[in-house]
């Protein structure tokens, strides 16, 4: 097994785990600081398929945006544990939830076979130039230029959105 | 012996050693620094009992520090507690690690290939910085919450609000300069700035980028806490905001972390915007003076700021950030890309 093998379960153990905890304990607090363990273990995932810019956009928009703002509302919310879902949703809503959350790996497992695990095998050629960040800018602003505009006006709209809620208060 | 111990691993690791003491020292001089120049500015005489001008004074706290007795608050969540320190850290000694400050060095032929004088050399340099400058909020914030107390909460809040608010237009200023650069690698940077105009004004990024160089200056001092900008820690509203609750060396830690991370954001503001290790008359192995002088240079231009500068309201600095440094970032960028297409 080379040193990227050993990394790669070194970082997919820690996302799993860290992905288990986040769902699995029920302090909202460490709930997100696993999650951030989690996205960082991401990161190291992309490192490890060369691509750097990606693991480092990762790091600055996911774990060091995003989850402050999370964190920032769990601060706000003061709230030491989480509702006890089995008695919010109750016996019924919990056999649904197992039956769909089934039917939800299965699904994902359906949809990966066909790929197989040779398809993240790719050449050193063709790693390096998705890596590159002029190739990765000149493929956002032409060939996915209305993606990623219809995007920004997406995130416009619920910042407005955000905002028209905010007010309304007043 | 086994093959992996080589000249250019042994320096390697030479220097990942040099650089957290030299970081961490740095920051020991620092707190002398402030001390002293606080003291001046106040016409007072400031630290002068321990070794020569009060130089030893940071090493006697230090070792105060350790010997004080570590409290945790009884209803503190523990492990983020101790945490926290840590994390904030870890932050601000792993930043540096991108950071050029010398040319390659062969040491007089004994390493077989130039090593250049860097911890590690990423080709997304600029970026990583952001990036482990953004974790390094963790660390307040939890410590804020983890304490379970008002004072630290509010410091925990403010400091999260404070550094999402100018982490933007230190984003955009570090854009303008990657874009003249063409690159995101720091050292590649510096060595774009190589060279003078009509043989006297040194290509460094502070004559093109003026405005960048300000908005970088004033955004960097927000996100360290410093005065006028420090907010989580405003001691007549908050006690010590974050910190309140932390004694002995987790408290230490904190402090180191702060200027830790004074230090790096103006070491990478050197390597943006003057030149780096780039300057006149000095041989090429001796170029890290160079660094050195012009990062102390803004290290004293923020202490001097400190002890100068009355703290904002915190209003005003939410104001400031958002409707000031932020639309002049983006007027920035936006003129420098012009430009760019425009000169060709």
């Amino acid at each position: 097994m080379d040193a990227n093998a050993i990394w790669f379960f070194v970082f997919g153990t820690m996302a799993i785990l860290a992905s288990l905890g986040v769902i699995g304990q029920r302090n909202p607090m460490h709930s997100v600081m696993l999650l951030i363990v989690s996205f960082a273990a991401l990161a190291g995932l992309y490192i490890l398929l060369d691509a750097p810019f990606t693991a480092v956009t990762q790091i600055i928009i996911y774990a060091g945006a995003i989850m402050v703002l999370f964190l920032f509302v769990v601060m706000l919310l003061n709230a030491h544990t989480e509702d006890d879902m089995g008695a919010v949703l109750g016996p019924r809503g919990m056999q649904i939830g197992a039956l769909l959350s089934v039917l939800l790996a299965g699904e994902v497992v359906w949809a990966l076979k066909p790929l197989g695990l040779g398809y993240f095998n790719t050449d050193q050629g063709t790693v390096s130039s998705i890596s590159s960040v002029p190739r990765i800018g000149m493929a956002i602003f032409t060939t996915h230029a209305f993606a990623f505009e219809v995007t920004s006006i997406l995130i416009l709209v619920s910042m407005v959105g955000a905002v028209v809620i905010a007010r309304r208060q007043h | 012996m086994p093959a992996f111990i080589n000249p250019t691993v042994v320096a390697h690791l030479a220097l990942i050693f040099m650089v957290m003491n030299a970081l961490v020292l740095s920051s020991a001089f620092m707190v002398w620094m402030e001390r002293k120049v606080c003291a001046y500015i106040q016409d007072r005489v400031g630290p002068n009992r321990v070794g020569p001008e009060g130089l030893l004074q940071p090493f006697a706290d230090v070792l105060k520090l350790l010997a004080k007795e570590e409290l945790i608050p009884q209803s503190a969540d523990k492990f983020l507690f101790v945490l926290a320190p840590i994390l904030s850290c870890v932050a601000a000694l792993t930043a540096f690690s991108v950071v050029p400050f010398g040319t390659e060095l062969t040491l007089w032929g004994w390493l077989p290939e130039p090593v250049p004088l860097q911890v590690t050399d990423v080709n997304v340099a600029v970026l990583v910085v952001f990036a482990i400058t953004s974790m390094g909020v963790y660390g307040i914030v939890l410590a804020g919450w983890s304490s379970n107390s008002k004072y630290s909460l509010l410091g925990g809040l403010r400091s999260a609000a404070q550094m999402i608010s100018y982490e933007l237009s230190y984003g955009l200023a570090l854009a303008s300069v990657v874009m003249l650069a063409g690159t995101l690698s720091l050292r590649e940077i510096v060595m774009a700035q190589t060279g003078y105009w009509f043989y006297v004004i040194p290509k460094w990024y502070i004559f093109l980028q003026p405005l960048g160089f300000f908005i970088f200056l004033t955004a960097g001092v927000a996100e360290t806490n410093r005065a006028p900008f420090d907010f989580p820690e405003a001691e007549q509203e908050l006690v010590a905001g974050y910190h309140t609750e932390y004694s002995s060396m987790s408290f230490g830690l904190f402090f180191l972390a702060e200027y830790v991370n004074m230090v790096t954001v103006s070491a990478v503001c050197t390597s943006l915007f003057l030149g780096g290790w780039l300057g006149p008359f000095l041989p090429d192995w001796m170029a890290w003076i160079w660094f050195m002088v012009k990062t102390l240079a803004i290290l004293f231009f923020y202490v001097w700021m400190r002890w100068t500068l009355p703290r904002y309201r915190y209003d005003q600095l939410m104001e400031f950030g958002w409707k000031w440094l932020l639309p002049a970032a983006i007027l920035n960028l936006i003129a420098t890309a012009a430009l760019i297409i425009w000169l060709g």
